[in-house]
């Protein structure tokens, strides 16, 4: 039976109604029309879908979307602040991190959530941190080091 | 005409007690929700098709990992990102959480559990070895009460638990640190992250004062239906300060143990050898760990 | 780029900076629409029921129970797609692709779809649909499928191009051949020759968007449809003529499109997609998931290729002869004739032979993937001749270097080249510090060359001149890798104006004309032609307004640094006129002003790389790391050097995925093991290190600024680098990719036996 969920969504008091099997990624795609979370495989493996939940970075495809009652939800629609770009989204566009662009929104939000947790991480740490977000036209070479600049960016403040 | 599909239940019940009533109530195709990353999955791929959806996240208590008298206590619900940030857990077993934070991304890990990944009962499963050779329990919670099943004896079969109708874990309990003990794991992958162990092993050995061997538990996974804890493997090493002898010997009888099958991932040949390398590595990382030298 | 050949006459004021892409806001801010963020009124989902079956005659499909599920609108089988091009054989194998008719010819070919009101009612459906198989024997590897008693796909195929004609049929659907001199008396004046046979394994695009459209069709006869596609007019030309619809009653509009490499130039669920909204006289929404993805699109062959290398010496390559057989999957396409073709491209021999065998298996329909066919080729004869280095003593770049074709050579495949760019990489790879560079323990190094053609093909631009001067640049080539900033600084460069004001966008099939997709490197080269002449076209009626409003003779105006200057004594001081300035008083001196242009480019000039590879191998394991790795490149000219970078970076990366891990997996019973990327292992972050490039520039004679296609060539080295490097490492030659630990360890055991 569908159910009503009420969720803050990029700060937005949101709610939405969905069946209780249904991924919080088709919910926020096809229900709250947040179609910046993309879907590349559905099973945890490509990170396109990444969302920030409770402060914490998951899979939107491996949270339900009734999960998500009374949670708060950050997708990459909520990272610029109106026309200012988050230091990441600049840096990525500066160091043309992306081509095709469909992954770029998961390697966002991981990477925001890397640096919360880890404002210096060293290339490995990038890495490492990002191995969840498959980006398949870049090689990953411009998208650590829009990282690593937009780290030092956001340290200097 | 409806579908059956449009009739899921979705419930989070926020005590113990509550969810043991409900799984025991529960008819037809029923699944715990605690991570969700398997379950998720099978859902997708059709393969899970759920009357009802059990999320165990909200009951506070199973979010929690304190340290007991008796060692750790693993809530169901506690995610494997959680389990890496806390300090003295980490310190304590660090195998444990080192196989606990291989799985999957950092995504994965803000979901998953080890509760959950025991659930799974899959050979590969990262967090198993290292638990068989911690001696870790898993605690049952059902309709009769609890119950406490060694964790090398909770997996029955590919995909299969000893979880009875009504029953789920509640936690896992780890024992105590010993002084001069240490654990490890270590699994073979293709890649760097993001993949299923092709073979994997878990140590956790006891010292004396001068280093010598005094107990030890040896876990392997991906080589069996199973996760295998190899009393031949452990006995090779007991009474040694882990000489060359000692790890030729730990070697063989992993690779001895090994009843392993030629998939996607691996071939029979493939696993059987490096279950002996990975032992082998795994073994004097713990001794390390244990103060060996 | 301190290596850059000089490139002679021409100085850039736009091409060759790097600014910013304009599609690049939306796409970090989650704005860009892909196939699957489409969503219109009334919108249903689509579904497709695929075959479990690997080969099987369809005895009965029954869709009644499926039909009469509240909430499904219309089901869909093979009846629904009659065959209308009665022939045409291409179009018929499409067609039988896209929906199966008498017979299943792999495991996750689609026997039926259904459009319902939401997808878990479509789902449903699908579970309704009763399928009847009589299974068939089936075959998935190459080489047993060219063996006499291999099970037959298709009974009524007899092998093209052997004379004379085969009375019986077989898997092997095509034979051709390409080369020149004669092998036999090259091979009889080496003084080594060496004679070997290698595997690659099946590998798929992996492109992270899933095939996605939504199709509109209305009872008029009209339809729309809107795809992530590396073509939209021929997505146009095959749906329509799939339906039966004239080609101009449908408009296809391309969405963003996240990433294609070839995947994307075949149709696979769009005709589907539109006869089911034919049929339930809605819209349509079909998106194929991850393991559709992987069943049943795009996969490149898996090969078996046989070679044969004669040298002397002082280190002359006397000749080369491969046999390549390449799996296509169904239907027979042109995979072997391109290995055949690319194979000894790098190398002026006096005697070459390369024969190429389409086999026909039970595997999806193969697909173009980046440089299609030329790396498993590459690899093949790269390993052979680092071998026949290391047997006479020789550095590789340096044998290489000495048998490295040239302007004035005779192709392998038969032109001559003009001005190219393989010896120039060679010579680049010698001199870059990472071929110095100290190894470590168990770590090896490798190196490779690299040969793609390029194409050119249709092409269609139009650029306006809007009044206030700013320029809209409207192309009809898919953008799949920042073109659109590229072709933005051609068109600023050509109409001396800056870069931010001009907007490029890739227009709908109803707004320029037919655009053959962005395939064989081709969108900037050939757009950028149509660009400059287009540019050049709206120049010539900027002079004329200039004229009309100086009022002096159009051939005493000329165009300089985006302006209209008079010549001569007698207007030699009226002052310049900015494009800006003429647009402004377009509607007092003949109206809008416009460049159009329309055109087969010819001349993609041939493209050339040389890669260099360091490995660690862990002995015990077999597992393998790449520590570095570099890419040498010729670009022609770099129109945008970021995002040339960015494209050899990014084939390095496919080419070290194929290299180590990725593979398609097939079970004895046929069916694919591994439709996931869990299991099917493309490289992630941690996997590698910085790719480093380095771009030269050779000009391609035959575009107006040097420019060659640079999107392929740096997938086709990767493969035999990587071997290379890791043969070094294990000191054991490794003659199957992937190079996967278990065939690593295998291959170090069995050296040591």
């Amino acid at each position: 039976m569908a159910q009503l969920v009420s969720t803050k969504i990029n700060n937005d008091p949101i709610q939405f109604v969905c069946e209780p099997q249904e991924p919080l990624l088709d919910a926020l795609r096809d229900r709250v029309g947040l179609t910046g979370v993309k879907e590349g495989c559905g099973t945890g493996d490509c990170g396109a879908c990444s969302i920030i939940l409770d402060g914490t970075l998951v899979c939107s495809c491996l949270v339900l979307g009734v999960e998500a009652e009374g949670r708060a939800i950050e997708t990459v629609e909520g990272m610029a602040d109106g026309a200012t770009l988050h230091p990441l989204q600049t840096k990525f566009l500066e160091h043309a991190a992306l081509q095709c662009g469909i992954c770029t929104p998961g390697f966002l939000i991981a990477a925001k959530a890397l640096l919360k947790n880890n404002p210096a991480p060293t290339e490995e740490e990038i890495r490492y941190a990002l191995a969840g977000n498959l980006c398949r036209c870049t090689g990953y070479d411009k998208i650590v080091r829009a990282v690593q600049d937009a780290a030092k960016v956001m340290r200097k403040g | 005409m409806l579908t059956g599909e449009g009739l899921v239940q979705y419930v989070a019940p926020e005590t113990t007690k509550d969810a043991v009533a409900i799984l025991a109530k529960a008819r037809g195709s029923t699944h715990v929700l605690a991570g969700g990353s398997d379950l998720l999955v099978r859902m997708k791929g059709g393969y899970v098709e759920p009357d009802l959806i059990v999320d165990i996240k909200r009951i506070k208590k199973l979010h929690e990992v304190s340290k007991v008298a008796g060692g750790f206590v693993i809530g169901a619900a506690v995610s494997c990102a959680s389990m890496g940030s806390n300090k003295a857990l980490k310190k304590a077993w660090p195998g444990i959480v080192e196989a606990a934070n291989l799985i999957g991304s950092d995504q994965i890990q803000g979901r998953c559990t080890i509760a959950g990944n025991m659930c799974n009962a899959s050979p590969a499963a990262d967090s198993v070895p290292a638990l068989v050779a911690a001696g870790a329990r898993a605690k049952i919670a059902g309709p009769k009460g609890k119950r406490a099943v060694l964790v090398e004896k909770f997996a029955t079969a590919p995909g299969k638990t000893c979880l009875k109708k009504g029953e789920f874990v509640e936690r896992i309990e780890l024992p105590k640190r010993l002084a001069k003990s240490g654990d490890a794991y270590l699994r073979f992958i293709p890649r760097t992250e993001m993949d299923i162990a092709v073979v994997s092993a878990g140590i956790n050995l006891t010292l004396d004062r001068k280093g010598i061997i005094t107990d030890a538990r040896v876990a392997l996974g991906a080589v069996a239906p199973t996760v295998l804890l190899v009393a031949p493997a452990a006995k090779a090493i007991v009474g040694t300060a882990l000489d060359d002898d000692a790890l030729e010997k730990l070697g063989a009888a992993c690779s001895n143990a090994c009843n392993p099958i030629d998939d996607k991932r691996g071939t029979v040949e493939f696993r059987i050898r490096v279950a002996a390398v990975l032992a082998k590595r795994a073994a004097k990382l713990a001794y390390t760990r244990a103060g060996g030298k | 780029m301190s290596n850059n050949t000089k490139f002679t006459g021409q100085s850039f004021k736009s091409v060759g900076t790097r600014p910013l892409r304009p599609d690049g806001l939306d796409k970090v801010t989650g704005r860009a629409r892909y196939g699957a963020d489409i969503q219109l009124p009334g919108q249903l989902t689509a579904l497709i029921l695929r075959s479990p079956h690997a080969h099987a005659t369809i005895k009965s499909i029954d869709t009644s129970k499926a039909e009469k599920l509240k909430g499904v609108k219309a089901v869909l089988t093979s009846a629904d797609l009659p065959d209308k091009n009665k022939g045409d054989q291409d179009l018929f194998d499409i067609l039988d692709n896209c929906m199966a008719r008498k017979k299943v010819l792999y495991d996750g070919h689609s026997v039926a779809a259904v459009a319902a009101i939401d997808a878990v009612t479509a789902r449903a459906a699908l579970k309704l649909i009763k399928v009847e198989y009589a299974i068939l024997p089936h075959v998935t590897d190459v080489d047993e499928a060219v063996k006499p008693k291999a099970p037959l796909l298709n009974r009524k195929c007899i092998t093209q191009g052997v004379e004379p004609t085969p009375k019986k049929a077989s898997n092997v659907a095509k034979r051709t051949e390409f080369g020149h001199g004669n092998t036999e008396t090259g091979f009889a004046e080496a003084d080594f020759v060496k004679e070997r046979n290698f595997k690659t394994e099946q590998t798929h695009q992996g492109y992270i968007e899933p095939h996605a459209c939504v199709a509109s069709y209305s009872p008029d006869g009209t339809a729309e449809l809107w795809v992530c596609t590396q073509g939209h007019f021929v997505f146009r030309q095959q749906c329509a003529a799939l339906l039966g619809m004239d080609v101009s009653k449908l408009r296809v509009t391309p969405t963003e499109i996240g990433g294609g490499f070839g995947g994307k130039t075949h149709v696979w669920a769009e005709p589907v997609a539109l006869a089911l909204s034919r049929k339930a006289n809605r819209p349509v929404k079909l998106v194929m998931s991850r393991e559709e993805v992987f069943r049943a699109s795009g996969p490149t062959s898996a090969t078996s290729i046989d070679i044969k290398i004669g040298i002397t010496k002082d280190g002359t390559i006397t000749a080369g002869d491969a046999t390549l057989r390449y799996s296509n999957g169904p239907y027979v396409g042109p995979w072997a004739m391109l290995g055949a073709m690319t194979a000894f491209a790098c190398y002026d021999l006096k005697n070459v032979r390369t024969v190429g065998y389409e086999v026909l298996v039970n595997r999806p329909k193969t697909t173009a993937y980046r440089a299609p066919s030329a790396p498993m080729a590459a690899f093949a004869v790269e390993s052979v001749i680092d071998e026949l280095a290391a047997e006479i003593g020789m550095d590789p770049v340096e044998v290489r270097i000495k048998n490295a074709a040239k302007e004035g050579s005779q192709s392998s495949y038969g032109p001559v080249y003009g001005p190219i760019g393989i010896g120039p990489t060679l010579e680049a790879a010698q001199k870059h510090p990472h071929m110095s560079a100290k190894l470590g323990k168990n770590q090896g190094r490798g190196m490779a060359c690299g040969f793609w053609f390029n194409f050119g093909g249709q092409t269609c631009t139009d650029l306006n001149i809007a009044p206030d001067g700013t320029v809209t640049l409207t192309v009809g080539t898919i953008d799949v890798g920042g073109a659109r900033a590229s072709l933005s600084l051609i068109a600023a460069e050509e109409l001396g104006i800056s870069y931010e004001d001009v907007k490029a966008v890739v227009g709908d099939t109803t707004s320029v004309g037919y655009n053959d997709m962005t395939d064989g490197s081709r969108g900037t080269f050939s757009s950028s032609m149509a660009t400059i002449i287009a540019a050049r076209n709206a120049i010539s009626i900027l002079k004329e307004r200039a004229a009309t409003m100086w009022e002096i003779p159009v051939d005493k105006v000329i165009w300089e640094e985006g302006h209209a200057k008079a010549t001569g004594k007698k207007h030699g001081n009226l002052a310049p006129l900015s494009l800006a300035e003429i647009a402004a008083e377009a509607p007092n001196t003949g109206g809008p002003i416009a460049g159009h242009n329309e055109l087969v480019a010819d001349g993609a000039g041939v493209s050339f790389a040389t890669h260099i590879c360091d490995v660690e191998v862990d002995r015990e394991t077999g597992r393998t790391k790449v520590v570095r790795y570099t890419v040498i490149q010729d670009a022609g000219k770099a129109v945008h050097p970021t995002y040339v970078e960015g494209q050899y970076q990014g084939g390095a990366a496919q080419g070290i995925g194929w290299a180590l891990n990725e593979e398609y997996i097939y079970g004895d019973d046929g069916r694919l093991q591994n439709p996931g990327f869990l299991d099917y292992r493309i490289p992630v972050c941690s996997d590698l290190p910085m790719i480093d490039t380095q771009i030269l520039e050779i000009p391609n004679p035959n575009h107006p600024y040097g420019v060659r296609g640079v999107g392929e060539t740096s997938i086709v080295p990767p493969l035999a680098a990587v071997a290379n490097a890791v043969s070094n490492a294990a000191g054991v030659r490794m003659t199957h990719v992937p190079m996967s630990a278990p065939r690593i360890l295998k291959a170090i055991d069995s050296a040591q036996d």
